[in-house]
């Protein structure tokens, strides 16, 4: 199975961008070799700036750009663009509703041996709140590619979330289109929606449940913001149980996503799979992935322990 | 405009300021009126700009950084024709272009401010865009003293240094006053003029009510080459009247009827 890198993607995409449109501008903040902004860093010089350790600085300088009409792609570790630099994405990115897409790279507990400071569990749940911000979890390194076009293609802020290590590549997928859930099974019993890394565990699982004799549908929800509302909605009407899955805390994410909209429209049962009131640890990605309870046989358990 | 003319304009503003605080029974007085010869002279004898056509690209740049002083940008860019001044009465209403900070609805206004801090790095990305494009304006940004003890401040002043914007001047409002009293006696920026010159900016020092002294900073900023100037404008909370002046209560509290009244006798 190939394994992608999605921040080697996101580079390479970037590169591709730069060379067609001339008002991408592009920003780190000392991570450009981890966040692979280094490969727009040496194709155009001129449009790249490096902040330092300062994401404060870089998210407003974002805007001063974004005023000017640059559409600035701007990078650094999702704990820092997303906790760090809040404020400046509130009010110099969000309310001024500009063209800053924030691609945060090492989310997540797979970001291994780091540890608990560096593995953002939260980010989502920060961005989400805030109004006109878009939120793309692509699931794999071709995933990424398309979260990082459709940022482009669409005015506005966006927060593009990767994680650290090499994911592996998804079997055939229907088209990624943004703002709309991917099937990726259909099935009757259960329906097990999942963004990010947790994609390849819910078809592990989904796998597995179909030995058993149970149907499983199973969407990929990449675009939390604004969330595909429709395919959220047939899935609460025509499976009996929801699994939501994410590599991030269960409070503010994309289970809480999807019960807003289930609580409000078309109440049924939602379990939550994702990290539960705690912060992450250092370890090995697979190790943590266990350790949280985020692994296929995690996501099978969490089905059939409710599907009654 | 000429010094006079200036002068006449300065006052004609705090009135507008006065006024405009008085209708809408809230915001601060204290910083719009110490920052009007400032924002005055730069708009009327600086700024190249077209009330037309705001977006203009090559226009220069204006941020408020101290966005709660808005109210004297407002009252100026009314003044030079960027929206009609009964808007001006219309201030933090419901509905209104004149938001309580500022905010892109307001023709003139490039980017929201309101949350301290944030606006030289604001100033930093138009100067970065300007080289990008090679385009020839240039861009001001007007801070509070009280605001320099934000960090994300300093971040800013390290970078405009390091990429050598020389098209960038900040501006200082150092009244010396911030909501909770003396910023000496709150938390002590002195030495500030070292500070800036410390993170390689030029600095000028002036007094910022005398037009003279205004107009000579900003045309000595426009000649300095490599790295962004700062001019530290010495000014006095609640400028032009007399009980408002280096009152701390007024930074954040609207003149009554009374007061308004009793204030515009003296801006006469």
């Amino acid at each position: 199975m190939e394994q992608l890198y999605q921040r080697d993607v996101y580079g390479q995409t970037l590169v591709k961008l730069g060379e067609q449109d001339k008002d991408i501008v592009v920003l780190d903040a000392d991570l450009s070799s981890s966040t692979r902004t280094n490969l727009f860093a040496q194709k155009f010089p001129q449009r790249f700036f490096n902040f330092g350790v300062a994401e404060q600085n870089m998210m407003a300088t974002a805007a001063g750009l974004a005023s000017c009409g640059k559409k600035v792609f701007l990078s650094t570790f999702a704990v820092f663009a997303a906790g760090r630099a809040w404020d400046q994405v509130r009010v110099s990115v969000s309310y001024n509703n500009f063209d800053i897409k924030i691609v945060a790279t090492h989310a997540g507990i797979t970001v291994g041996p780091d540890g608990a400071s560096h593995q953002a569990l939260e980010d989502i749940a920060l961005m989400r709140v805030l109004a006109n911000m878009s939120i793309i979890v692509p699931a794999d390194g071709p995933q990424t590619q398309d979260a990082v076009l459709a940022a482009a293609k669409n005015p506005g802020p966006f927060y593009i979330r990767l994680g650290r290590a090499k994911v592996p590549t998804l079997e055939a997928q229907s088209e990624f289109k943004f703002g709309r859930g991917q099937l990726i099974t259909d099935g009757k019993d259960v329906t097990v929606m999942a963004c990010g890394i947790m994609v390849q565990e819910a078809l592990l699982a989904a796998k597995n449940l179909a030995c058993r004799g149970i149907s499983v549908r199973l969407i990929n929800l990449h675009t939390i913001r604004p969330l595909d509302s429709e395919i959220v909605l047939k899935a609460a009407q025509e499976t009996k149980l929801i699994v939501v899955c994410e590599e991030h805390n269960t409070i503010g994410g994309l289970a809480s996503s999807v019960d807003e909209i289930i609580a409000e429209k078309y109440p049924v049962k939602v379990i939550r799979v994702g990290v539960r009131n705690r912060f992450g640890q250092s370890g090995e990605p697979q190790e943590l992935l266990k350790e949280y309870a985020l692994t296929g046989p995690d996501i099978e358990k969490a089905v059939l322990s409710n599907l009654a | 405009m000429t010094i006079e003319e200036l002068e006449t304009r300065a006052r004609q503003v705090r009135r507008l300021v006065i006024q405009m605080l008085a209708k809408a029974a809230s915001g601060h007085p204290g910083g719009s009126l110490s920052a009007a010869d400032l924002v005055t002279a730069l708009y009327a004898n600086v700024l190249r700009f077209d009330p037309a056509n705001p977006r203009w690209p090559q226009r220069d740049r204006f941020h408020m950084s101290k966005g709660h002083c808005c109210p004297v940008w407002y009252a100026v860019l009314a003044l030079h024709g960027f929206f009609p001044q009964e808007e001006l009465f219309t201030l933090r209403q419901r509905g209104s272009i004149l938001q309580g900070h500022p905010d892109r609805k307001t023709p003139g206004v490039e980017s929201a401010s309101g949350s301290l801090g944030q606006g030289l790095a604001i100033a930093l990305g138009m100067s970065l865009a300007a080289r990008i494009d090679k385009l020839d304006y240039r861009v001001y940004c007007l801070l509070g003293d009280g605001e320099l003890q934000e960090g994300s401040v300093w971040e800013a002043a390290m970078a405009c240094a390091h990429f050598s914007c020389d098209n960038l001047c900040a501006i200082v409002d150092a009244n010396g006053c911030q909501i909770d009293g003396r910023c000496e006696d709150v938390m002590g920026l002195e030495p500030l003029a070292a500070k800036w010159q410390a993170f390689g900016w030029q600095v000028i020092e002036i007094n910022g009510h005398d037009f003279k002294q205004i107009l000579a900073a900003y045309a000595q900023a426009q000649t300095i080459k490599n790295k962004p100037t700062v001019i530290i404008a010495r000014t006095v909370k609640g400028k032009g009247v007399s009980f408002m002046e280096g009152v701390v209560g007024f930074h954040g509290r609207a003149p009554t009827a009374d007061e308004a009244e009793r204030a515009l006798k003296e801006l006469a």
